[in-house]
């Protein structure tokens, strides 16, 4: 891999997409042994920087490293520290004076992986800022997409719920797009932000317009704060014109996926029969999480050597 | 006092309509003569030939952030910068610590410029309501006695229509008039940048232009009603301009600006997420651009204002989210105003000279914005074909913060002068 960094799916090419989903494919080999450990990593220094909680993937990140031995810490910052307390450059420098070789970042602020990369010496990972991407996740999404439905090209993907504020949501666009995917949206026009189609999807008006010939049913986490702060009026109105439920993934393809970045707010973005149903692969993007995140901890390590 | 003569310069004076290579001779402060070959005897000669002389500018809009910031500028680094940038007058913003809520605060500002200052005349904006806080009128008439030129809650928004109603009112009788920030809170929310494309993709949280226009529409028709007069701070967006355009053609007595950035970047450079592209109201897109151009050319804008708003590098180098709101503008604002405008073809330089000087003068009410004989000598000299290449590091005023850095232009200040007194002249 050319690249230092990895802050998004924007601009990453339909070639390096493929190349990191192959390598992820051999990664899982590693998760799905009885022995997990390897030496790609070996004498690295992965540091996980996250100032917004986030167990499921710092741990994801934490075990790809230690899967594949390489010196892993963490730090933890409040969100509230981050106006207060030490600057990101100031922390980011520290970082790359201790020898980190790999800094993954967590940030609820859109830019700051950009402002850290620049920087720093240390490859930087984004695992999600604010409401601009979260390309691990777009990639461990697409990487269980194409398992089961072999290719990427000429697929329509519903992602239906919170787009304004998901990184998921815009990662997943600019990746999908690149594969020569369909996106298309849907969510209450109070979480639409302007001028979406120009990245390349379109917007449905309904769900059921959305969900028509789909091949994968994404939901999006709606947080219930979304409510308070006035976007839609209550859940249960939420629910009666948004909600993923059975019904609505029957009006997909056959054997469309039902997906999901977790964590799942049930009953209000998508509904537990449709999260657990027989489509659901929900379970599968967390393995494939993990696999992906090995696969770009080596590419972006190894990139020294070549 | 100095005695000088200009030589050969295109001098240009829209409020007189000139517009002719003359010789300026300046006896006691004072334009004394002006005229073809004049001869110099005692005075110095200032060779002018190939360059402009104008009248000195005039910003209706910039934040010298003394009392209390000093660490972003103080009124003798501010005001240097200023004569840097060719202006011989500045009205500075109240939402300093303290706020310029009383006489006590206008006086200090007044005094420490007439005895530190570079020698650019100060006009201070007094706040329309104590502690900008939007609630309780501040002591307007005091202020006024003391040397406010206008009132403003500039940064803090009057949301109370009835306050700015009020304040109207009351204000006029000092012979004092509201310049407003128009900004609906509400509708800037948790916003950043302008709500557009560039917001989605960026993934920033947006400030729609309503939230501009709205207050604009309050403040025209508040306005409307009373009878009374408003300019308002700044446009940028088109709908802005045009809320102003139809008011002043149902006679409406409102008088407005905007800034050499509305007409000189978009929200494309935010692109990077440079702190340095955060300004509020923010950078809009290229039919804003070219609407407030347009409005300057026909006449709906009467003034170019810098809103110059230094800020310290640290707060600048961080998270979008975190970075101050705001740019050093004296420096330049000429260069920019010029390029966009002149060399683009879309006005005259004398044109130019009136926004950057006849007009706020004019409004002000304050000497200076012209060059007849027996005016005092507040005048500019200018080489307005020179290539320069925007280096902040090189800013007189202690704010750095540029979203322009390095970037070509056109146009340079060579002298500035006051009353006569050379206060700037530009290291060769
Ligand atoms: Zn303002």
């Amino acid at each position: 891999m050319k690249r230092k960094d990895l802050l998004g799916l924007e601009g990453v090419s339909r070639e390096e997409i493929t190349s990191i989903l192959d390598t992820a494919m051999t990664m899982r080999q590693i998760v799905r042994s009885s022995n997990k450990k390897t030496a790609h990593l070996q004498g690295k220094s992965i540091v996980t920087l996250f100032y917004e909680n986030s167990t499921r993937t710092r741990m994801s990140f934490e075990l790809a490293s230690k899967y594949m031995s390489a010196a892993a810490a963490n730090i933890s910052a409040s969100a509230s520290s981050v106006a207060k307390g030490e600057t990101l450059i100031d922390t980011g420098v520290t970082l790359d004076q201790m020898g980190t070789d790999v800094i993954i970042i967590r940030h609820p602020m859109s830019g700051a992986p950009k402002l850290l990369a620049k920087h720093v010496k240390a490859s930087v990972i984004n695992a999600g800022d604010g409401m601009n991407e979260h390309p691990t996740q777009a990639l461990l999404d697409m990487m269980t997409m194409r398992e089961h439905l072999g290719s990427l090209d000429g697929i329509k993907v519903a992602i239906c719920g919170d787009v304004m504020h998901s990184r998921v949501a815009r990662s997943n666009i600019y990746g999908l797009t690149t594969m020569g995917a369909n996106v298309v949206l849907c969510a209450p026009p109070t979480l639409i932000p302007v001028q979406i189609e120009k990245l390349g999807c379109t917007v449905a008006d309904t769900i059921e317009d959305a969900c028509e010939g789909a091949d994968v049913v994404m939901g999006l986490r709606i947080q219930r704060e979304r409510q308070q702060k006035g976007l839609f009026p209550s859940v249960a109105e939420y629910c009666d014109n948004w909600e993923i439920t059975p019904e609505r993934v029957a009006l997909a393809k056959k054997h469309a996926l039902v997906m999901h970045p977790g964590p799942m707010n049930r009953g209000v973005e998508i509904a537990s029969s449709a999260a657990d149903s027989d489509q659901s692969v929900i379970t599968q993007q967390v393995e494939s999480g993990v696999a992906v995140r090995m696969a770009l901890l080596y590419m972006l390590t190894r990139k020294e050597q070549a | 006092m100095e005695k000088y003569l200009i030589r050969g310069g295109r001098v240009i004076d829209p409020a007189n309509g000139i517009d002719a290579v003359k010789d300026l001779l300046i006896v006691d402060g004072k334009i004394a003569d002006i005229g073809e070959n004049l001869t110099a005897g005692d005075a110095e000669a200032i060779d002018a030939s190939g360059k402009v002389v104008a009248p000195g500018f005039i910003d209706m809009h910039c934040h010298l952030r003394d009392p209390g910031l000093e660490y972003k500028e103080d009124i003798i680094s501010g005001t240097r910068a200023a004569a840097r940038g060719g202006f011989t007058g500045v009205c500075c913003m109240p939402n300093t610590k303290p706020v310029n809520d009383c006489a006590a605060v206008t006086r200090y500002i007044l005094e420490k410029a007439e005895t530190k200052g570079s020698g650019v005349h100060v006009y201070p904006v007094g706040a329309i309501s104590k502690g900008l806080e939007g609630k309780e009128m501040a002591e307007i008439g005091r202020m006024k006695e003391a040397g406010i030129i206008a009132i403003s809650d500039d940064g803090k928004p009057v949301s109370n229509s009835n306050l700015l109603r009020l304040a109207m009112q009351y204000a006029d009788h000092f012979g004092v008039f509201i310049m407003s920030h128009s900004e609906d809170k509400n509708l800037v929310g948790d916003g950043v940048m302008n709500e557009g494309f560039m917001s989605t993709k960026l993934g920033l949280p947006g400030i729609t232009r309503a939230a501009e226009e709205v207050m604009i529409a309050r403040d025209i028709l508040v306005a409307e009603a009373e009878g009374k007069r408003i300019h308002i701070c700044h446009i940028s967006t088109k709908g802005g301009v045009q809320l102003v355009r139809e008011a002043k053609a149902r006679g409406v007595r409102v008088t407005a600006e905007t800034t050499p950035h509305y007409i000189g970047a978009t929200d494309e450079w935010c692109a990077d997420y440079d702190g340095n592209t955060r300004v509020n109201p923010p950078l809009r897109e290229e039919s804003d651009r070219l609407a407030c151009i347009a409005g300057l050319v026909d006449g709906t804008l009467d003034a170019i204002a810098t809103d110059h708003a230094p800020h310290h590098e640290d707060e600048k180098k961080v998270e979008f989210h975190l970075a101050a709101s705001g740019f050093s503008g004296f420096e330049t604002a000429f260069c920019i105003s010029n390029t966009e405008l002149v060399r683009s073809g879309a006005m005259s330089l004398s044109d130019l000279v009136k926004l950057m000087s006849a007009n706020p003068a004019r409004l002000l009410g304050v000497p200076g914005g012209k060059l007849g004989v027996g005016d005092a000598a507040d005048l500019v000299v200018l080489d307005p074909d020179r290539k320069v290449v925007v280096d902040a590091k090189k800013f007189v005023s202690k704010g750095k913060n540029t979203p322009f850095d390095g970037r070509t232009y056109y146009g340079a200040v060579c002298i500035t002068m006051v009353g006569g007194r050379v206060i700037d002249r530009e290291q060769a």
